[in-house]
């Protein structure tokens, strides 16, 4: 076998796909073999490398050379500088913010050091379209060990032991979860990967499918082992194509190799995988949802119990769990539930994979150990906020979490903490916002969304949400009145406590979160019409500048509303009470006199009246 | 491809194809591990670093030593190239001037293997911030 010196790997997950690493990869694969170097050098494409801001990434190895950004165009100075001359490309290095020093090891870069890979572990490293690279880094080992050696009791006492909680959102003890499906006698059961990722910004499944597929196979079988089933269904949403082509690849290859099908290793288990494809609607990453829309039935929730447990797809015992909890299984089984529960805090054990988006920095897709603080997140893996302003908020958990504040961020992140500060851990979304973002707006936004998604099942969701964003959007359009925020307040709670699902359980929280961390926003948008960071455009005003007003009367003229007044050679006022705020004076004025604020003199309104 | 029937089929397996990404695996940890650096810039590939190289890369393989082999710049030494500098796990780097085949394979024998200081070592005569 042919030994390579020297591994370039080209990050191929969706973020850096979309910036074009496709045809870097075939124009590095092209200058090598022109270079005839294809026998010292190999190049693969791998999975995600989290550092999604400055993709396409492209690691050079052994030396962890860290490229970013790189183009098409770069892939012959790659070739000539650094394979064959040993030059690192200076310009394509990634430079640390603070230093502005090139950084020639990817080790240290700040985005890396404070992580923890488990879930992880794969992305970036190997090729996920070839069995055997999985195979080199463990795959299958927990399988076998597994089924050669543990009893299906046996291995859910040590995923039990292990402390594992749900990755998706709820926080529901996996080995438990397993005991109970177990216990449910059946002719057939299934084991369900829910792989419906739903919340905005949230990519954590999609790039754990596409960066390491097998794990999750791996990982449904020992399931299937464990709960007494024999088929495993993925449930994947259509739009994520990229992820679905890997799966299909990898099950193909599990089954030719025998790692899937029939007697795997040579004992009496039989497990298959097959897919099923979602349309992409958030309610469907329920459960009881997501087993319905499997079914081919309507995707609506259904009350629980019966769980799914007990009765799921096809009316047989299911477990479903998500595609995070999945990928952390095999290491649990081959390193021991004692090294999975010396990670973390003393409720939550284990790691969280979390998508950065927003104003930060380093978007892109971190795994850190429970405990760590929102600050370490933020300030010192997420580089801080973008173009050095202020931070205001982050909001995690998607739609049904909410926005925590700079009093928050030294808060250990794990499930009960973000509950406790009025969020949640959700499906591991993290947006962060700056002070340029409006608290109502954002509230606004989740609640459009989940009008959007909501089922319509049940009234309170599909009504009471639907009230609720006319609400905010009275309050952001500057027609709230102060009993508005005591109705988005009892609304609120009341489809919290009475909704059907999950979903609609959580909807309210972005509202009732900001109201709670952001009360003195919601008021001035109420009672002074004016949104302090500019956002909501009918807040904002055209105001005429004394200074500058040379009293020509160009924007008097041109006003449709006869909004403004002044005569010749006077500075011309704007009623605000008329102006329709078209910006045609603004357009008109040549000594820049007209600007749009967010606030305007109000005692001269005062005096008028 | 044959199936995998049990688990030693597996492990078989993962034997024969673990060296394929063994670079990748040590590249997490390279203290651990010893390093070459060969300096490869104009004088050093002028003066047959590549060469050196490629013999450090087949022969440290075949001896089952581990190692990591990569590539530098110019460290500055022109007029010793090629150069090298070794890192054993725990201590100081080490350079070396004038490398041939004959010395690289003395160095792999007697420094890498045995701890012994060979001929040859430039000593650092700079400091660095």
């Amino acid at each position: 076998m042919s030994q390579y010196n020297t591994h370039l790997l080209v990050c191929a997950g969706t973020g850096c796909h979309s910036s074009e690493s496709s045809l870097v990869y075939e124009m590095l694969r092209d200058e090598i073999m022109r270079k005839g170097l294809d026998k010292d050098v190999q190049i693969i494409r791998t999975g995600c490398f989290g550092f999604c801001e400055k993709g396409p990434i492209v690691k050079i190895l052994p030396d962890n050379t860290f490229y970013t950004q790189v183009k098409p165009a770069d892939a012959k100075e790659i070739v000539d500088e650094h394979i064959i001359k040993g030059r690192k490309v200076t310009r394509l290095l990634y430079t640390d913010p603070e230093t502005a020093e090139h950084i020639l090891d990817s080790r240290h870069m700040g985005f890396y050091k404070k992580q923890l890979r488990i879930a992880l572990r794969n992305c970036g490293i190997i090729d996920p379209e070839n069995i055997d690279e999985s195979i080199a880094r463990d795959a299958y080992q927990a399988l076998g060990k597994v089924l050669t050696g543990l009893t299906p009791q046996e291995t859910t006492e040590v995923i039990k032991k292990s402390g594992l909680r749900g990755r998706g959102g709820a926080g529901f003890p996996t080995g438990l979860k397993w005991e109970f499906t177990a216990r449910n006698k059946a002719v057939q059961k299934y084991v369900v990967c829910n792989a419906d990722e739903g919340d905005p910004g949230a990519f954590m499944d999609r790039s754990i499918l596409e960066g390491d597929p097998h794990s999750v196979l791996e990982a449904m079988a020992i399931c299937g082992y464990c709960i007494g089933a024999t088929k495993g269904l993925i449930y994947i949403r259509a739009e994520y194509p990229m992820a679905i082509k890997r799966l299909k690849i990898a099950i193909a290859q599990a089954r030719e190799l025998g790692l899937l099908g029939e007697h795997i290793f040579g004992t009496g288990f039989c497990f298959d995988i097959s897919l099923k494809y979602g349309a992409g609607a958030f309610v469907c990453g329920e459960e009881t949802a997501l087993i319905h829309s499997m079914e081919g039935k309507r995707g609506e929730p259904s009350s629980k119990p019966p769980f799914p447990a007990q009765c799921g797809y096809l009316g047989k015992p299911t477990c479903v769990n998500n595609v995070e909890t999945f990928a952390n299984i095999p290491v649990i089984i081959l390193r021991g539930a004692d090294w999975f529960s010396g990670i973390g805090t003393e409720k939550s054990k284990g790691t969280k994979v979390f998508a950065l988006a927003g104003k930060i920095n380093n978007v892109g897709l971190i795994e850190v150990p429970m405990g760590t603080t929102l600050r370490e997140i933020i300030f010192e893996i997420g580089g801080g906020v973008k173009n050095g302003k202020k931070f205001k908020a982050v909001q995690t958990g998607g739609p049904s979490g909410g926005c925590l504040t700079e009093k928050h961020l030294d808060t250990p992140i794990d499930y009960e903490s973000l509950l406790a500060a009025g969020s949640m851990m959700g499906s591991g979304g993290m947006i962060v916002l700056d002070e340029d973002d409006c608290m109502v707006s954002v509230a606004k936004f989740y609640l459009d969304f989940i009008v959007e998604e909501s089922c319509g099942k049940c009234a309170p969701c599909r009504i009471g949400n639907k009230r609720l964003y006319e609400t905010l959007e009275r309050i952001t359009a500057g027609k709230g009145v102060q009993e508005d925020i005591e109705k988005l307040k009892n609304l609120g709670s009341v489809i919290k406590d009475t909704s059907l699902c999950g979903l609609g359980q959580t909807a309210p929280n972005p509202v009732l979160s900001t109201l709670g961390n952001f009360m003195e926003e919601y008021m001035e948008h109420v009672h002074d019409k004016k949104c302090r960071s500019g956002q909501c455009r009918n807040l904002l005003y055209y105001v005429i500048s004394e200074e500058n007003c040379i009293g020509c009367m160009a924007c008097k003229r041109v006003c449709p509303t006869h909004a403004i007044s002044g005569e010749k050679r006077e500075v011309h006022q704007i009623n605000q009470d008329i102006c329709i705020k078209c910006g045609a004076c603004m357009e008109k004025c040549q000594f820049d006199a007209i600007s749009l604020q967010n606030d305007y003199p109000r005692v001269t309104v005062m005096a008028n009246c | 491809m044959d199936g995998i029937k049990t688990l030693a089929d597996l492990k078989k397996k993962q034997e024969e194809v673990r060296s394929r990404i063994d670079l990748r695996n040590r590249a997490e940890s390279p203290e651990s591990i010893v390093q070459v650096k060969v300096a490869m810039a104009t004088c050093g590939i002028a003066s047959g670093a590549k060469e050196v190289m490629e013999y450090f890369v087949e022969e440290l393989d075949k001896r089952s030593i581990d190692a990591v082999v990569t590539q530098t710049g110019c460290m500055g030494y022109c007029f010793a190239e090629p150069t090298v500098e070794i890192t054993m796990p725990g201590k100081e780097p080490m350079v070396f001037g004038y490398v041939n085949a004959r010395k690289a394979d003395e160095i792999i024998e007697r420094y890498i293997k045995e701890g012994e200081l060979v001929d040859g070592i430039i000593p650092q005569n700079y400091n660095t911030i």
